[in-house]
């Protein structure tokens, strides 16, 4: 959750009369402003992360096109080419220009545009993860609820117990015990969700069912016990219990007054939900054959093709910064407190 | 981060008691039982389990994927290679690479927390901004970055590991630190003069154990699961390493011939993750510290 009453008074404290008046008549403003522009800051941060860590070892882009066996000369020749012998900050600055006009650059493995590669991998992820999330964000808010209700009963137990059990099986297994069950076992689904180049998704849906599978079963161990958390302290609140001693009955008790407040928090594991779906969706790709964004990271990751690395990177951790800044505006409206407290 | 310090007092006096009323207290719960034999079982598995294994882990004992018979129990794997006796050599990374990245992960992170929550001020500042900045990072795409310029090895996934789960543990210590730093043995600590260091050693350190063991179980379960993926992604141990989560990925193709390739390695790395929750969970419970699940955590 955003601390935004805590850092606004700290800040608003130490300036002058008239920006203070305007801080103080608008504090949303203020914080909206405040919020894009560290997040802005952080999209820089990140793009030094991405770019140095590619760049760590001095000749690593020149020997990953070359190979292993690649002689010395042929190594200087290639890094002279792509300009890799310029000062490593002309060489960000380059890249991040090119890259902020959407000019990826060139594949070092097929020599085709970056961007055209990338494409239709993305387009192919948001399908993945949308329909993913389509299914995880109600079924874990009702499980959530019914057991955050029944908090110690015998239903919040099975869930307690599936969720510590679940949470600790990592994405890749799940998805390989589905393929061994449902598919080999069962043929009830195609074991690989592998597509014709150009293919989008969306228009297979059949190869989708048991990735998509993978990514509930995953998540919904976690998410329920969010939405359960929320929903067991908004019941055992000051203000629960004012309303029930008014003579409120239970299940107005629980529509009017818990769960509003226990599901505004849902903003805030909506936006985790979409984080891990980013991290989530790359071993579930792989597990499949899913040409994803993910898939495609690890490819190049393992090919060392950096420029592909560098994109796909780029772009994860930009959306991940700007999923966090929605998330922390809309709670930010959502919940009055937050807001107008100095 | 809700793990709170309430239990701090029972955790010293726990380690008075005779050891073996601890451990019948430990088994009360039977989450926590399931989860102690189902370690002790890995853990002996992953010691002994090499000593059992009835061929060498590279050795081609017979055709590929051949299904289970005698001789080989689990059949063979996608080069002809004794399943079993991979399974009972490939444990041994997957919790050595997890232990060494969570310890490593303890060091980095427990040292800034003590550091930020007891000099506070200027220095806490920097530090807690530093790691806000990490945790705004997905963290899987650190390490892939990671590997993509040092290309991959088993130090990758240790050092990746261990640098992602610093932030959120020099977020718990901190916290800790900070409920410390104003009570009356440490500001006696601090009026004799004794050096920062040994304050942080002798007077906090002690006193945030139960703190940081609650704290361990999840980050190790996350380690084990963390280095699975990485192993299984090609980024860390490479083939022909005998390691569950590359078997996995590479007996894939045979899913349909000889299933055991896979299934084995999965349950195993399963069980063990599972283990550590439950036992972990067990432990956190019983001490009042709320098990809650944390949303900034990956």
């Amino acid at each position: 959750m955003p601390a935004v009453a805590a850092e606004d008074s700290a800040t608003v404290g130490g300036r002058p009369g008239a920006v203070r008046r305007a801080v103080r008549a608008h504090p949303l403003a203020v914080y909206v402003v405040r919020r894009i522009v560290t997040g802005a800051g952080l999209a820089v941060v990140v793009s030094f992360l991405v770019f140095g860590a590619t760049q760590i070892l001095p000749g690593n882009a020149a020997s990953s096109i070359l190979g292993d066996k690649a002689t010395p000369q042929a190594v200087a020749l290639v890094t002279k080419e792509l300009g890799l012998d310029r000062p490593i900050a002309v060489q960000y600055k380059d890249w991040i220009v090119s890259f902020a006009h959407g000019d990826l650059g060139n594949s070092f493995g097929s020599g085709f545009s970056v961007s055209k590669l990338i494409g239709i991998r993305a387009q192919n992820t948001i399908t993945l993860a949308l329909l993913a999330l389509v299914l995880i964000i109600p079924v874990s808010i009702v499980i959530g609820v019914i057991t955050g209700l029944r908090a110690g009963g015998a239903l919040d137990h099975v869930f307690s117990v599936y969720s510590l059990v679940n949470i600790a099986i990592p994405e890749f297994v799940i998805g390989t015990l589905l393929i061994a069950v449902l598919a080999v076992r069962f043929h009830v689904f195609p074991a690989v969700s592998i597509l014709p180049p150009d293919d989008p998704a969306i228009s297979h849906p059949d190869l989708l069912v048991l990735p998509v599978l993978t990514l509930f079963i995953g998540a919904i161990a976690y998410n329920n016990r969010l939405v359960r958390a929320g929903v067991t302290e908004a019941m055992r609140s000051e203000y629960v219990k004012m309303a029930r001693l008014n003579g409120l009955s239970e299940s107005r008790v629980v529509w009017r007054h818990a769960l509003p407040n226990a599901l505004a928090p849902a903003v805030q594991i909506f936006a985790s939900t979409v984080q891990w779906l980013l991290g989530g969706t790359i071993a579930v790709e792989v597990v499949f054959g899913f040409p994803g964004l993910g898939q495609g990271l690890v490819e190049a990751v393992n090919t060392r093709d950096i420029p592909v690395v560098q994109a796909i990177a780029m772009y994860i951790a930009l959306v991940y910064i700007g999923i966090n800044i929605v998330a922390d505006l809309i709670t930010v409206l959502l919940i009055p407190k937050l807001r107008t407290a100095q | 981060m809700s793990a709170s310090v309430s239990g701090r007092a029972s955790g010293l006096l726990s380690r008075a008691r005779p050891p073996l009323r601890a451990v019948r207290r430990e088994l009360r719960s039977g989450e926590a039982a399931v989860g102690w034999i189902g370690l002790t079982a890995i853990v002996l598995l992953v010691i002994v389990g090499p000593a059992f294994a009835p061929a060498a882990p590279s050795d081609i004992v017979a055709l590929p994927y051949a299904t289970p018979g005698a001789g080989h129990l689990l059949g063979t794997d996608f080069i002809g290679r004794d399943v079993l006796s991979r399974v009972l050599n490939g444990g041994r990374s997957v919790v050595l690479l997890a232990l060494a990245a969570t310890v490593l992960a303890y060091l980095l992170g427990g040292t800034i927390g003590l550091v930020a929550g007891f000099v506070r001020g200027r220095t806490d500042g920097v530090l807690m901004r530093a790691v806000d900045v990490f945790l705004a990072f997905p963290h899987m795409l650190f390490i892939l970055l990671l590997a993509t310029g040092v290309g991959a090895s088993w130090w990758v996934v240790v050092v990746g590991i261990g640098i992602i789960q610093s932030p959120q543990i020099s977020r718990v210590f901190r916290a800790a630190t900070l409920q410390l730093t104003g009570r009356g043995f440490v500001e006696a600590a601090v009026a004799r003069g004794e050096a920062t260091a040994r304050i942080l050693r002798r007077e906090i350190l002690p006193n945030i154990v139960t703190t940081f063991v609650a704290d361990a179980g999840p980050r190790f379960t996350f380690s084990i699961l963390t280095v699975a993926a990485l192993n299984f992604l090609g980024v860390g141990l490479r083939p022909p390493a005998p390691d569950w989560a590359v078997m996995i990925s590479e007996n894939r193709p045979g899913l349909q011939v000889n299933v055991w390739g896979v299934i084995a390695p999965a349950l195993l790395i399963a069980i063990l993750a599972v283990s550590i929750n439950l036992v972990g969970d067990a432990y956190a419970r019983r001490r009042g510290i709320s098990t809650d699940v944390d949303p900034a955590q990956p």
